[in-house]
């Protein structure tokens, strides 16, 4: 693991805010060359501490109004039907994360559709018919906010 | 401002690999630099690009946990998301913050060193936030998709 000292963590909080700084402008802000600021960015991209970018978009304004966030319960238990489900939940364009988890569901799913009744198509098309899906529950996204998170 | 295809265009090969150049990224996109340069421009000051940020993996800084907390509030109290949103932004391990329509009022991503650490923060940090009526955890066992990708 990693340790990071107080010079990593203020580079980290800079690439969080905007990942397109060059190094040279991000160490100019901290006091430090653009070499030495290059060498930790990539250390910590080494690291796998970043691990990417995220493009944030005003997804109402490109037509998509409506995030879903779905819990789903399998009805039949299984190594292979796990992989199955997995599977053919990728291929649905208009699921976004899938994430497997412990508790009430086994399941959760992100997804992206244009007004409710095109999510009612994506529900009622794409995710019923997944291979094994058992009970589903559906929370209409209001808002989000991403935090820094413990950066010290 | 409307959207084109060669916005779309430009915005799908983004989504699907936010580290590429701009350079790269209008090879891909079938489009000169110089158009891929000016129409990025475009979208960020019209406000439907609103960001690029750096995703850091938590597990490779030592953050080994990682638990969805499903919230209801008591909402006989005008104040009760208000009240729960300021405090729940007061708590570092908080990643995430997400409010919904549905039978789920607020969900959280909260990160933790490991189990134990964990219990320390949901019952320290968690459970002594204002309003909560009741709570689910849902623990996140793998990451199988993670995209920003649309169906554009």
């Amino acid at each position: 693991m990693i340790e990071l000292d107080e010079t990593d963590r203020e580079i980290l909080r800079a690439l969080v805010r905007d990942a397109t700084q060059s190094a040279g402008a991000i160490g100019r802000a901290l006091g430090l060359s653009q070499p030495a600021t290059w060498r930790r960015i990539n250390r910590l991209q080494k690291a796998g501490v970043i691990a990417g970018r995220r493009i944030d978009l005003d997804l109402d304004r490109l037509g998509f109004g409506v995030t879903v966030f779905l819990g789903i319960k399998l009805a039949t238990k299984g190594r292979v039907s796990l992989e199955d489900f997995e599977r053919a939940a990728s291929a649905i364009p208009e699921v976004q994360t899938i994430q497997h988890v412990l508790g009430l569901y086994d399941y959760r799913l992100r997804i992206v559709a244009r007004d409710l009744s095109d999510f009612e198509r994506v529900l009622r098309r794409r995710i019923m018919t997944l291979p094994g899906v058992g009970n589903v529950e559906a929370n209409v996204l209001l808002s989000e906010e991403r935090r820094p998170g413990p950066l010290g | 401002m409307q959207i084109d295809d060669i916005d779309r265009r430009l915005l799908r090969h983004l989504l699907a690999e936010p580290d590429l150049s701009t350079t790269d990224l209008a090879a891909r996109a079938g489009v000169t630099s110089a158009t891929a340069w000016r129409r990025i421009e475009r979208l960020r000051e019209a406000g439907i690009l609103r960001g690029q940020h750096a995703i850091i993996d938590w597990r490779a800084l030592g953050w080994e946990v990682e638990v969805s907390l499903r919230f209801t509030l008591d909402k006989t109290d005008p104040r009760a998301f208000d009240e729960f949103l300021a405090a729940v932004r007061e708590v570092p391990e908080v990643i995430e913050i997400q409010t919904f329509l549905g039978r789920v009022d607020v969900r959280l991503n909260v990160i933790a060193r490991d189990m134990r650490h964990y219990q320390e923060i949901y019952r320290d940090r968690i459970l002594t936030l204002p309003h909560i009526a009741d709570i689910e955890s849902l623990m996140l066992v793998s990451t199988i998709r993670k995209t920003e990708s649309l169906p554009i």
